[in-house]
């Protein structure tokens, strides 16, 4: 449960303030799956970024799950980002000198499990998303459908709550980009919240719910 | 994340960059080694003079005649008096001490020396038997000067005053004459070489009593005491001025040298020697800490994306941070210990080109040499961790 009151995030830019965010109130449920759609500089990558505690609003109060998160540590916030929430990222954002097993590792690392067990989840993530032979691979070796899969079992690897997606098949083919959104809708069906930020709008269609956004607005939220 | 994770991701990122990686092991490296190999070098000097001075003898104090003051000259001075011989009385009165193991007076001279048609003048020393160990003297052939009054006009050769004198090796019993004396020949020194700019291949040695006669002087030039240990030069330098006191009527007119205060002098002035090269190299680990500083500050320019990834993964500030040092202390490890090695083989080469010297890396100094370049290489990726942990996270990953 992912929500919003009067968030408010400004840049400054020279002297001037610029409002990326101006009072969004945003409600999320549970396993929602939601697009969010505008213009460049409307806000919707910003609104992504508060949303998984990578930014802080300047005003406004975020509850995530229940607990307010707003005024966290940057320590606490690491944690409830390593636990809740997943990121898919345009350019992949794999780590170049490590495998595709390495790269989907990296998040147990950080939360400290065992190699052993390290290992038995890897390879189950490797085998679901159809990447057993990939494993050894680094991203330069992989297609750019395989490095998006390693990217979002990796993103998936701790089962977060929250699936967060900035323009995910921005670097894609058509064909490929509509394979790896029929695997993160899959994982929106096992109860993972998705909120997916494009401005494809073909794609900003599949959601359940639209959310359109201009100037740091909510112009528009159906569903 | 674990400490052992962040070692051995750290260790992977940093085997990964193989070229920067073996440079900056290579630059630190080459500090400790150097810091190595001069520390040996310095403390193999200081070792073949300590050694030098050993080779004159052990727990050695040398008796002079006369007063060394630093200021206002000998308390007879005044009185119009000289300061008394020191006699071959005194030297046997010295030999009864407690503190002495023992004594060999000494006078020194020159005079001529013929023999099989030659003629040489040479220095001659008069003592006793006790010589020979108290100067860690050896003999290639013969014996000695005999102990007792038994000695007669015996007389021992240098090794290149016997070889010049007699070319056959046959000196043994050879009758010489030195000055207007006979002497017949009971030994001959081993080569022994120039020790502390003292030849004693050119030397003769003669009975005391022989010397005085043919110098005519009843006084010594020296009496070389060996004392019982090393911790009775004290008691025995002491005892020795005060029973000299009281043999001459009160007047404290002898100088009581030690070699062990020599020794100490020059065992500072070496020490401090090996200590200002090392320090001079320590330079060397400094500029490779600067290096580490500067490559790890562009490792963290070119891996902005990867460490906003791994903050959007939920990695903690603080995780960055250790991840960071941890390279610079394997990077710096692996340099230290190489540098630990290669200074080792510099010493063992130099050892082998000059066998002279001693050049053993003292411990200190590879102690020294090795958490000096740990320390630096972590002191340098302080401000480079730190700049990593501190990045926005939306700045990093926005950074291609």
């Amino acid at each position: 449960m992912i929500e919003l009151a009067g968030v408010t995030r400004v840049f400054r830019m020279g002297d001037q303030a610029v409002y990326a965010l101006k009072a969004i109130d945003l409600v999320i449920g549970p396993g929602e799956y939601v697009s969010i759609m505008g213009p460049s500089g409307s806000g919707k990558s910003t609104l992504l970024n508060i949303i998984g505690l990578l930014d802080r609003p300047d005003q406004g109060r975020y509850l995530l799950d229940g607990s307010d998160v707003t005024h966290l540590s940057e320590a606490e916030r690491a944690r409830v980002r390593r636990e809740k929430i997943g990121f898919v990222f345009q350019a992949f954002h794999l780590v170049p000198r490590l495998t595709a097993a390495e790269n989907i590792e990296l998040p147990l690392i950080l939360e400290g499990v065992p190699p052993a067990e390290r290992r038995e989840r890897v390879a189950a993530a490797l085998t679901a998303f159809g990447l057993a032979e990939r494993a050894g691979h680094r991203p330069a070796e992989l297609s750019g459908g395989q490095r998006q899969r390693v990217a979002i079992a990796r993103a998936t690897i701790l089962r977060p709550s929250a699936l967060l997606a900035d323009e995910p098949t921005g670097n894609l083919d058509h064909r490929v980009g509509a394979e790896v959104m029929a695997l993160i809708e899959g994982l929106n069906q096992t109860g993972t919240t998705l909120i997916v930020v494009t401005h494809d709008r073909e794609l900003g269609a599949r959601a359940r719910r639209h959310v359109a956004m201009r100037d740091g607005e909510i112009v528009a939220d159906e569903r | 994340m674990t400490l052992a994770d962040t070692l051995r991701v750290s260790l992977a990122t940093v085997a990964s960059y193989r070229t920067r990686s073996l440079l900056i092991v290579l630059a630190m490296a080459l500090g400790v080694a150097a810091v190595v190999v001069l520390t040996a070098l310095g403390d193999g000097a200081r070792r073949y003079v300590v050694n030098q001075f050993a080779a004159l003898g052990t727990h050695l104090v040398i008796v002079l005649p006369g007063r060394a003051e630093t200021a206002g000259g000998f308390a007879g001075a005044a009185l119009g008096q000289t300061p008394r011989d020191l006699t071959l009385e005194d030297a046997r009165a010295v030999g009864q001490l407690r503190e002495v193991r023992r004594y060999a007076p000494l006078n020194v001279g020159v005079a001529e020396l013929s023999a099989a048609g030659r003629l040489r003048e040479v220095t001659v020393l008069g003592s006793t038997a006790a010589l020979l160990p108290i100067r860690n003297m050896r003999l290639a052939q013969g014996r000695f000067l005999a102990h007792g009054a038994a000695q007669g006009s015996e007389i021992v050769l240098g090794a290149k005053l016997a070889q010049d004198f007699f070319p056959d090796g046959n000196a043994l019993g050879q009758r010489v004459r030195l000055a207007d004396r006979r002497f017949r020949v009971a030994g001959v020194l081993a080569r022994q070489g120039e020790a502390m700019g003292f030849n004693s291949d050119e030397i003769v040695i003669i009975p005391v009593e022989e010397a005085q006669a043919l110098f005519n002087t009843t006084s010594l030039f020296r009496i070389l005491v060996e004392a019982r240990s090393r911790a009775a030069i004290e008691p025995a330098k002491a005892a020795i001025r005060a029973l000299l006191k009281a043999r001459h009527d009160g007047e404290d007119d002898v100088t009581v040298i030690t070699q062990d205060a020599v020794l100490a002098t020059f065992d500072r002035i070496l020490s401090a020697l090996t200590r200002a090269v090392a320090g001079i190299a320590a330079i060397s680990l400094a500029v490779a800490g600067i290096l580490v500083m500067n490559v790890m500050l562009i490792a963290v320019t070119q891996r902005t994306a990867e460490i906003g990834l791994l903050k959007a993964l939920g990695a903690e500030a603080a995780a960055i941070r250790r991840l960071f040092l941890a390279e610079a202390v394997w990077l710096s490890l692996a340099g230290a210990v190489a540098g630990f090695a290669l200074g080792h083989v510099g010493s063992l080469a130099l050892r082998l080109a000059y066998p002279a010297l001693p050049a053993w890396p003292p411990a200190w100094a590879s102690v020294a040499g090795v958490v000096t370049a740990l320390a630096t290489g972590l002191l340098a990726s302080l401000i480079p961790a730190a700049r990593a942990a501190r990045l926005d996270p939306v700045m990093a990953l926005a950074a291609r």
